[in-house]
């Protein structure tokens, strides 16, 4: 039997705009995936407390207010320190190309941005975990 | 750590590695071939935990409450398991698991594990796994479970069996006196819950329910007490609480309590077995197939369902008649 593919969907910092995580939340449930859904203002800590007691395959941050190298990183950073850098660490937002770039030699998983239609975030996934359902 | 033996896992786990700990719930809610081991090995660490059981209809206010419920069980120094389940989708096999967001005040204390599950399947409140989660969280050795069971509608009482307490959780407009007459939810309470009891109607309902416990017919000596909540704010969570702590010690007093616990296990063997005989059963060569190919004779009506049982059951026991 396969297993699931469980991924964690946060919304770190301050921002208040959680409709695009929301969406991406239910892409993934319609994809037959497991996503546990935290909600709004999540510490890093908290994020990465979370991923680690719901042991998901996948953390997706949505960030939509410029802080997102401070975020991504140190959520990456605290999974490290608990021994749970297996866990891929994506998301999305409104993040310029230049700190995409920085990210992405950091680790982070591929980040996509406003009007990325949600097929392609599935597909990411499926193609990341192909031993996963 | 994903390539960790079994023997390190449980290693991590005895030293309350929280990380080993997910690891573990993951390969028995998968049904993974490591988990009946792994279940085995924690065995002897289980039983001690007392198990809370929060359930009620959609919106209820559940999640808040457990939150709520975990932090006065903190207040008090107990360690705390939270298993939060949700529905899967009957259409993708997909979820969206949500409890956690109302819990969020609880994430970094490193005294409170919360799991959410998705019922993959399961129709009755919980997830198929949900009584075996609960038990790595005791083998973990926390003080209390609380499981929440998915949004409910009148028949979905797994809980009942799965918790020492059961709390169900109604609204000020959770309906009329004869609602709570129905069958099903309204008879498995020990406690029960009128929760936004700030909102209009709140009292009525207490009465409503009070009304209905009196005319229980259960003679076994506990009187379920309903206690009016606000759980955005805390209110009457302690009181709730010291309810779920008096029907406990009603519980341990009365010897119910292992009484209970003796009936859980005895089910709990019970299903062991008859999974394992559905299991060896299709797997039988042959029988699977003869099912599928007897499909098309059923509904053409040429021989019954039964008939059809009839002779797969002799593929496989011979010609011993058996037929309910």
């Amino acid at each position: 039997m396969k297993k699931k593919l469980r991924i964690l969907i946060a919304k770190p910092g301050l921002d208040g705009h959680d409709r695009g995580a929301k969406v991406v939340a239910r892409a993934l449930r319609d994809a037959g995936f497991e996503v546990i859904y935290t909600g709004l203002h999540q510490t890093p800590e908290m994020i990465a407390e979370a991923a680690i007691q719901e042991d998901v395959d996948a953390v997706g941050l949505s960030i939509l207010s410029g802080a997102h190298m401070t975020l991504f990183p140190e959520v990456m950073r605290l999974l490290k320190e608990k021994g749970a850098d297996d866990i891929l660490v994506f998301g999305g937002g409104i993040i310029p190309k230049e700190d995409m770039e920085v990210l992405y030699r950091m680790g982070c998983g591929q980040l996509f941005g406003p009007g990325t239609p949600t097929q392609e975030i599935v597909d990411y996934l499926k193609e990341k975990f192909p031993d996963r359902v | 750590m994903s390539g960790l033996t079994t023997k390190e896992l449980l290693e991590r786990f005895r030293v309350g590695d929280r990380r080993a700990c997910a690891q573990i719930i993951s390969f028995v809610e998968n049904g993974a071939p490591e988990a009946t081991l792994l279940l085995d090995e924690l065995y002897p660490m289980m039983g001690r935990a007392y198990r809370i059981g929060v359930t009620g209809p959609p919106g209820a206010g559940k999640s808040t409450l457990v939150e709520k419920l975990a932090m006065e069980c903190r207040r008090q120094g107990k360690k705390v398991g939270i298993v939060a389940v949700d529905p899967s989708s009957p259409f993708s096999g997909g979820a969206v698991l949500g409890d956690r967001v109302r819990m969020s005040s609880l994430f970094t204390d490193p005294e409170v594990y919360i799991r959410s599950m998705a019922t993959r399947g399961s129709l009755g409140g919980l997830a198929g796994r949900t009584k075996e989660v609960c038990d790595i969280l005791d083998a973990f050795g926390k003080d209390f479970i609380i499981v929440e069971t998915v949004g409910v509608g009148q028949m979905e009482l797994d809980i009942a069996e799965a918790a020492d307490s059961t709390v169900v959780v109604l609204v000020p407009e959770s309906g009329d006196a004869i609602q709570t007459l129905k069958a099903g939810l309204m008879e498995i309470g020990e406690v029960y819950c009128v929760n936004k009891s700030d909102r209009e109607g709140a009292d009525r309902m207490v009465m409503e329910i009070g009304t209905m416990l009196e005319m229980r017919a259960k003679n076994d000596g506990w009187m379920p007490p309903v206690v009016k909540t606000v759980a955005t704010t805390g209110k009457g969570v302690e009181e709730l609480f010291n309810k779920i702590l008096a029907h406990r010690r009603y519980l341990e007093e009365s010897n119910r309590l292992s009484e209970r616990r003796r009936k859980v296990i005895r089910n709990e063997i019970e299903r062991i077995i008859e999974e394992r005989l559905r299991e060896v059963f299709y797997h039988q060569p042959g029988v699977r197939k003869r099912l599928e190919e007897m499909v098309s004779d059923v509904e053409q009506r040429k021989v019954s369902p039964y008939q059809v049982a009839d002779m797969l059951w002799k593929m496989y026991f011979g010609n011993e008649q058996r037929r309910v």
